[in-house]
């Protein structure tokens, strides 16, 4: 080994849940929704020397034609609930959950982030993502829509307030001091005031300063839009690509767009998400691969991946024929609600699975599996600690969020078989050095803002 | 009111309320206290590790949205108080995985919270805490809390609105804060009720995860509030976790004979108990309260005796260092274990269910409740000597089998 440090890998673990994936189905499946499938996925995460556990949030369960979606998993707890819970049972690990910023006010998210930060000895990640949907709006007073120029700036002032508030106080205005009586150093602790066109707040922020500074922001961003807010506000982003080149020029993207917001390339990390399966050899692993993929898209699947695209019942044809043969409707009501949707042209979009189909000589159910399935990292332990080591050394990221097809001890064997391979190569941790997650990551502890206050 | 022979057999409960670092505002100074400590979670746990040892039913933790402060003082610059405080649900989800009996309640408040995320949250305690959770329903009142949401407006109180409070009458804006954390609560309890019990079916054969049937639309729609529903999260192992609520006037009996199993009351003496228990039992009749009555428990706020010094001593000098005579809105007690054993017995012969005890300075007081007054209990023959196994609400006597209103077969509640 080289006496050269190697980049890095930075691994999060994320907990399958509110999708076809997660293999619900097998005998070995365990709860979504009981704390022992989080406590051991997160327990084993640990073993493994993983940067941080990861939560994702729902706020409202999926619909197919108006009825309750339930081929697949549906339902989950609460993320800021089982976070805080994970801390009693976990040290090092970083605690890193999904909370919506448009069904969520600032002052109370940030927190309960910064709660959970204090709680957890600084290991606290809050993943940004906006809404716009007026159904998922229905179970909120908030209720409403915002179209999606609004959607970004409300996000944009709802990141800035929210550390603006994580910055409000600093870090020795808690004395304590029992001779003399002094608690605070100063008798506006925590003062805050805020002018947005979102918001118009003061007050007092009733959390001390953060063990590690602020709590880190995660984020996902495709569009220019996207990518330039997380540039600029992220300390990770979530990138959708998981096969080089594409994601090795998302990675000189972002990097590029974080250099000229004025920041540091290294203080922005890229992760993609990806799955795997560990097979004895490589042909092993590949069928194990085949026989989860056939029963995560059944054919009844494939029809309701189609609908998200083509807005129209399907359920006639057979996924064993060819694509419908009809044009997407796009002015129909949404047949599938609650579930992310990532806007596109659906004329377009159908005529690449044609074109797919034709070429590839693919049904229905072979053009969903070919277009939709990300495959995850399929080999022998030794194939998959090369290629994860590999992306990342040749900077298609700076590491992977995984998860397993079956919860919650699909974990299991990655750390006891993949994470020992990746410590010999020298680019995973073999024992946490820090105590926070900026730590795990290597990000510095930001510099904390002085706000003029308005009062 | 006279007590029936047998009613001293009834089992007692006792719960704390925790703030901070003790309700005296001078308790962060006391040679035990670790104020340095209060925001993480090596106080917390060894609280209510203390708590848990001493076979309490379940810790309350307080929570506002504001810093800490007397709700009928105006906001000051005190630089010589605890002037931070962590969320108390998260701080109650932290402590679900090393407590194995002990009821766990946090203060979550209504008005600027939002009761979608309300009811997975407290369910999901329920769940990390494997059937011991409960919520303190709080309004946020003050102008001062809406101004950090800025989405409405909340008038702040004037002088004459505190004399008025304080001899128990509430300003119309309060009242109607009331009647809409009453909703919130309903809303809360409808969105627990959305999954039944058996929703999840696992169907594999026929590639069903859940039976839809068995998830329910809440369709709420409210004077304030509109929520479709079915919660994200299903039902909690509890069926509803316990609700519960502090009330010091009509308004607040009602809240909590609308929406809570129990409610914290703060007589100051015998005639109070008999007079308040009164007003409960009226304030149930009119709204109609059906099913369990509420369970009434009694907040005190307790400096025991210590070795050296009385506990009355011990509230002397803190009020000197603090530059002012406690006041509260409950009971304050001083003296020995044995004093306030006799007293807690008195008032259950009352008809008091339940004491919830405040302790003035957190690790003195909460020590003496585990260490003194719970063996003096016991020895009495009044409280139990190990946890039985069930949930909070088996703990509370509270029946365990919560019909699910929109269960088929269920009458509509």
């Amino acid at each position: 080994m080289s006496s050269q440090k190697r980049k890095q890998v930075i691994l999060g673990a994320y907990l399958g849940g509110v999708n076809h994936h997660t293999a619900w189905w097998d005998p070995q499946a365990g709860s979504q929704i009981e704390f022992d499938s989080f406590e051991h996925t997160a327990r084993t995460a640990e073993r493994g020397k993983f940067d941080f556990f990861f939560l994702a949030e729902g706020l409202a369960l999926r619909e197919r034609a108006g009825q309750i979606f339930d081929q697949d998993i549906i339902g989950r707890p609460d993320t800021f609930t089982v976070l805080a819970s994970l801390a009693a049972v976990t040290e090092h690990l970083g605690l890193a959950g999904t909370i919506n910023a448009t069904f969520n006010e600032p002052y109370e998210l940030a927190r309960q982030f910064a709660t959970l930060d204090q709680l957890s000895g600084g290991r606290a990640a809050w993943n940004v993502v906006t809404s716009f949907d007026a159904f998922t709006g229905q179970n909120f007073r908030r209720g409403g829509y915002l179209d999606r120029a609004q959607r970004y700036e409300r996000a944009e002032e709802t990141v800035a307030l929210v550390r603006q508030l994580w910055d409000s106080w600093r870090n020795d205005d808690i004395v304590a001091d029992k001779a003399s009586g002094r608690f605070l150093a100063r008798p506006d602790a925590g003062e805050f005031a805020f002018h947005g066109s979102h918001f118009d707040v003061n007050g007092r922020f009733t959390v001390p300063r953060s063990p590690q500074g602020r709590p880190v922001i995660l984020q996902a961003g495709v569009s220019p839009q996207g990518r330039d807010f997380a540039a600029g506000n992220a300390d990770a982003i979530f990138s959708p690509y998981g096969q080089l080149p594409e994601a090795a020029d998302f990675y000189r993207d972002i990097k590029a767009r974080a250099v000229a917001a004025g920041r540091d390339p290294g203080d922005i990390k890229i992760l993609p998400s990806a799955s795997f399966v560990l097979g004895t050899s490589e042909a092993d692993a590949i069928e194990k691969y085949r026989e989860i993929r056939d029963q995560q898209v059944t054919g009844q699947t494939a029809l309701v991946l189609l609908e998200q695209i083509w807005n129209l019942d399907l359920s006639k044809y057979d996924p064993e024929g060819p694509l419908p043969d009809i044009a997407p409707d796009p002015e129909a009501p949404p047949i599938i609600q609650g579930r992310a949707f990532i806007h596109q042209d659906r004329f377009a979009t159908v005529a690449k699975l044609r074109a797919v189909a034709e070429s590839k000589k693919l049904n229905l159910r072979e053009v969903v599996i070919d277009q939709f399935e990300r495959g995850p990292i399929v080999g022998t332990p030794q194939q998959v600690a090369e290629k994860i080591d590999s992306f990342v050394s040749n900077d298609g990221s700076d590491g992977f969020i995984l998860g397993s097809h079956l919860v919650p001890t699909g974990l299991d064997e990655f750390v006891d078989d993949v994470v020992p391979l990746l410590q010999d190569r020298g680019v995973l941790r073999s024992d946490y050095e820090g105590t926070t997650l900026r730590d795990n990551l290597g990000l510095p502890i930001p510099v904390q803002r002085e706000h003029v206050t308005a009062r | 009111m006279t007590s029936t022979p047998s009613s001293h057999l009834a089992p007692l409960h006792l719960a704390v309320a925790l703030d901070g670092a003790g309700w005296h505002p001078a308790a962060w100074r006391e040679p035990h206290s670790r104020p340095s400590e209060l925001f993480s979670a090596s106080y917390w746990t060894d609280v209510v590790t203390t708590a848990e040892r001493g076979l309490l039913d379940f810790v309350t933790i307080e929570d506002s949205l504001s810093v800490p402060a007397n709700p009928l003082e105006p906001v000051d610059d005190a630089v010589d108080r605890v002037r931070a405080r962590l969320d108390a649900h998260l701080v109650a989800a932290r402590l679900a995985p090393i407590t194995s009996n002990i009821g766990l309640i946090p203060t979550i408040t209504t008005i600027h919270t939002e009761p979608f995320h309300v009811s997975k949250a407290v369910a999901t305690l329920d769940y990390t805490s494997r059937g011991r959770a409960g919520w303190q329903v709080k309004v946020s009142a003050s102008e001062s809390e809406a101004a950090q949401f800025g989405r409405r407006d909340i008038p702040a109180l004037t002088d004459a609105d505190r004399q008025s409070i304080v001899s128990g009458i509430l300003p119309d804006f309060v009242r109607a804060l009331f009647d809409e954390a009453a909703e919130a609560a309903d809303v809360v309890r409808r969105l627990w009720d959305s999954w039944e019990d058996d929703a999840e079916i696992r169907d594999v054969e026929q590639r069903r995860f859940i039976d839809r049937d068995k998830l329910h639309y809440i369709d709420f729609e409210g004077k304030y509030l509109s929520v479709r529903g079915p919660s994200v999260t299903p039902r909690p192992p509890q069926g509803h976790p316990v609700v519960t609520a502090l009330a010091h006037q009509r308004v607040a009996y009602e809240l909590a004979a609308r929406t809570a199993d129990l409610v914290f009351v703060t007589p100051f003496d015998d005639e109070q108990v008999t007079a308040i228990l009164g007003e409960v039992r009226a304030a149930e009749e009119h709204v109609q309260r059906t099913g369990e009555p509420l369970r009434v428990f009694t907040d005190i706020v307790v400096f025991f005796d210590a070795p050296e010094e009385t506990g009355k001593e011990r509230l002397a000098r803190l009020d000197a260092q603090a530059g002012a005579e406690y006041r509260s809105d409950a009971l304050t007690f001083t003296g020995t274990a044995a004093e306030l054993a006799d007293l807690l017995l008195r008032w259950q012969q009352l008809g008091i269910d339940g004491f919830r005890l405040r302790p003035g300075v957190v690790v003195d007081d909460l020590d003496a409740i585990a260490g003194e007054l719970v063996p003096e209990l016991q020895r009495r023959n009044v409280f139990r000597t190990e946890y039985p196994q069930t949930n909070l609400r088996g703990l509370l006597g509270l029946p365990i089998d919560v019909p699910n209103r929109y269960a088929a077969g269920t009458p509509a509640a």
